[in-house]
């Protein structure tokens, strides 16, 4: 079976620091990491692939660092990749990056699974999954933590507010999954040099290459824009405790016990 | 409508004279240039390489007059209107004031009698009742179906839509069914006093960036609101509205998706969801070792003990207990902090906690801008201090 794993490369949040001072975010120097969950449907993939036979294409857009992304899927087993880059894509919000995704897997034709991650740790939107499921005209499984394809029918169980739910649709299909769904495997240290070959199976493909309407993508394609961002404030008045450790610590209790809390 | 050319990109290469249908583009100075014969048709957007030719044709703007009224997509369980619902009517009823329009209520799903009432009482001016036998809980195809269908015809101005696991699923299908515009996951909701534009304000980065986004030209403005932030009406008994049924027409591939089964809750291994008071650990707590520290101080305030992404990619506690953006979100009374630096995506899981004392020998970590108590010192020194004070027959109170 033919499996598309759409693949995010996001910046590190766990390195992002907020800046004292002026209450922004300092994103310089911050390591570049392929979406967490996003490994996580790559793995899904992967054990697919490995069950059934067929192939794991890797999609990605952003911009062309995030070759290096790419690069790593390969090294953890992805058979070929496609990375959308270009300036006109820039600036796109869900709508617009739903569709040129859409694109770009409608134009490397045949596909029985796509596979994404839940959702991303810089935007933490989740709507991209249903977006390219909705383009796509296929059924959707969002949140799921077990899937396996039996009888050309696609079975999966999601997380529900009240549990767990198996859910089946027919294939081709679309599935997002989260970091329970399985273990995901560290790149093949071999397969990840060759991916640093000029040769290696990654296409860079632009809007004419996925006959993508110029109109619908990046900025000019997105309906939603940003009229300002700002830092919340935080309106805790705390107290500091200093001094001896033993007397730190005494001062401690009997604040939790003035707080009721011990 | 307009097409124009970028005069810096344009690469002189003619192909767009070619192209033009109507001889409307010529040469100048090896740059194109459009004349008044052009009708805008886009033949040579199309031809050129460089992307030097732009059209407007994109925006496609929404007449945004045609669009009135404040729609919120209720969610129902058990035949009960959820509590989400009722707080979204409570923000729905300002912003149809404030855009002096009628608040709606959509409710979608098979079997709805009585449920149109508990929306009048409230708030709701109307409710459109979509009742089909198709309409089964978790069926996000049917009820993308009936609910794009009724906003085409109904056009609403604005539709909400709780941010719980449904709305998350739904709501993204609906925006990119009908083209338009979609923020996950608000806190805040307003209007633009000038443009009666919806302002949606959403957090990013784990809550410490918040970011007021707007659609300017597409109609309906669609966001999904995050369940308790917005405040329900008080319910008024015997208040009524106006109930419209409105025709489902779904189609047999909206069933494609089937629920086999829902399996009861599988209790998590350890929830810290639930636990009054947490004792957590990040990096300067140093080993596995280092979290016996706090597993005894846990034992003796009857916490549970979490960590942060590091704690647990370092193998010092298990997955169940990280908190944060990728772990768990809680909200105890106590949260200890010890050796936590506060990045946002720990902070995003932890920074709704009652109250939060930090242990950290950073003066300058980011936990202590949140924390209620913070002691900037060597938690190896403060901590066996702490389980000191609190081991039975050493409470100072009892032993002075």
């Amino acid at each position: 079976m033919d499996i598309i794993v759409l693949v995010k490369q996001v910046p590190n949040t766990a390195e992002v620091k907020i800046d004292q001072k002026t209450g922004t975010l300092m994103r310089e120097g911050v390591e570049s990491i392929i979406n967490p969950d996003d490994l996580h449907a790559l793995e899904a993939g992967l054990r697919l692939r490995e069950a059934h036979g067929g192939t794991v294409t890797a999609v990605s857009m952003g911009p062309p660092q995030a070759m290096d992304a790419l690069r790593e899927a390969l090294g953890i087993g992805a058979d070929e990749c496609v990375l959308l880059t270009d300036r006109a894509f820039a600036g796109a919000d869900t709508l617009a990056t739903s569709y040129t995704l859409g694109r770009c897997i409608r134009k490397l034709g045949r596909f029985e699974l796509v596979i994404a991650g839940h959702q991303a740790i810089d935007g933490d939107t989740a709507q991209i999954g249903p977006q390219v499921a909705e383009y796509l005209d296929v059924p959707q499984v969002i949140r799921a933590t077990k899937l396996e394809v039996k009888g050309g029918e696609l079975h999966a169980e999601r997380t529900h507010e009240d549990g767990v739910e198996a859910v089946k649709c027919p294939l081709p299909a679309l599935v997002t999954v989260t970091k329970e769904a399985n273990k995901a495997r560290y790149p093949h240290i071999p397969r990840l040099m060759a991916a640093f070959d000029a040769s290696a199976p990654i296409k860079v493909w632009g809007p004419k290459d996925i006959g993508a309407d110029e109109k619908l993508i990046g900025l000019k394609g997105s309906p939603t824009q940003v009229q300002k961002t700002f830092t919340p404030k935080f309106e805790k008045k705390t107290e500091k405790l200093a001094g001896p450790p033993a007397e730190v610590a005494r001062t401690l209790v009997d604040r939790l016990k003035q707080r009721r809390l011990l | 409508m307009a097409v124009w050319v970028e005069k810096a990109d344009c690469a002189g290469c003619e192909s767009c004279v070619e192209a033009c249908p109507l001889g409307a583009i010529h040469m100048s100075d090896g740059i194109a240039v459009i004349d008044d014969k052009c009708n805008s048709c886009g033949a040579c957007v199309e031809s050129c390489s460089t992307g030097a030719i732009k059209s407007d044709a994109a925006a496609a703007k929404a007449d945004t007059s045609q669009y009135e009224d404040v729609w919120v997509v209720a969610e129902t369980r058990h035949r009960k209107v959820r509590p989400c619902t009722l707080e979204l009517l409570g923000a729905g009823r300002g912003l149809a004031t404030a855009l002096d329009q009628r608040l709606c209520a959509l409710l979608a799903g098979k079997n709805l009698k009585g449920i149109a009432g508990e929306m009048a009482e409230g708030g709701a001016d109307i409710v459109y009742v979509l009742e089909d036998a198709g309409l089964e809980e978790g069926r996000t195809l049917a009820y993308t179906r009936a609910i794009a269908d009724a906003i085409r015809e109904k056009k609403p101005a604005v539709v909400l839509l709780s941010a719980t696991p449904f709305g998350r699923e739904l709501a993204p299908r609906i925006s990119r069914r009908l083209g338009v515009g979609l923020t996950a996951d608000c806190t805040e909701l307003g209007v633009d006093a000038a443009t009666k534009n919806l302002l949606q304000t959403r957090p990013a980065w784990g809550g410490n960036l918040m970011a007021t986004i707007y659609s300017p030209d597409s109609r309906p403005q669609m966001s999904t609101v995050r369940p308790g932030v917005m405040k329900a009406l008080p319910r008024e008994p015997g208040r009524k509205a106006d109930v419209v049924h409105v025709k489902v027409g779904l189609r047999p591939e909206d069933a494609r998706l089937q629920v086999l089964e829902l399996k009861k809750e599988l209790r998590k291994k350890v929830d810290l969801t639930e636990a009054k008071i947490i004792v957590s650990g990040g990096n300067g707590v140093g080993s596995k070792e280092g979290f016996h520290l706090l597993e005894e101080l846990a034992g003796l305030l009857g916490a549970e003990v979490g960590g942060t992404r590091i704690a647990v990619e370092e193998g010092w506690i298990t997955q169940d207990r990280q908190v944060g953006q990728t772990g768990q979100s809680v909200c105890p009374d106590l949260y200890i902090a010890c050796g936590i630096s506060g990045a946002i995506q720990h902070r995003s899981g932890m920074a709704g906690a009652k109250t939060i004392v930090a242990i950290n020998s950073d003066p300058n970590a980011p936990i202590f801008q949140i924390a209620d108590i913070a002691i900037n010192a060597d938690m190896f020194k403060v901590l066996p201090e702490l389980i000191n004070c609190l081991r039975p027959g050493n409470d100072r109170e009892a032993g002075e």
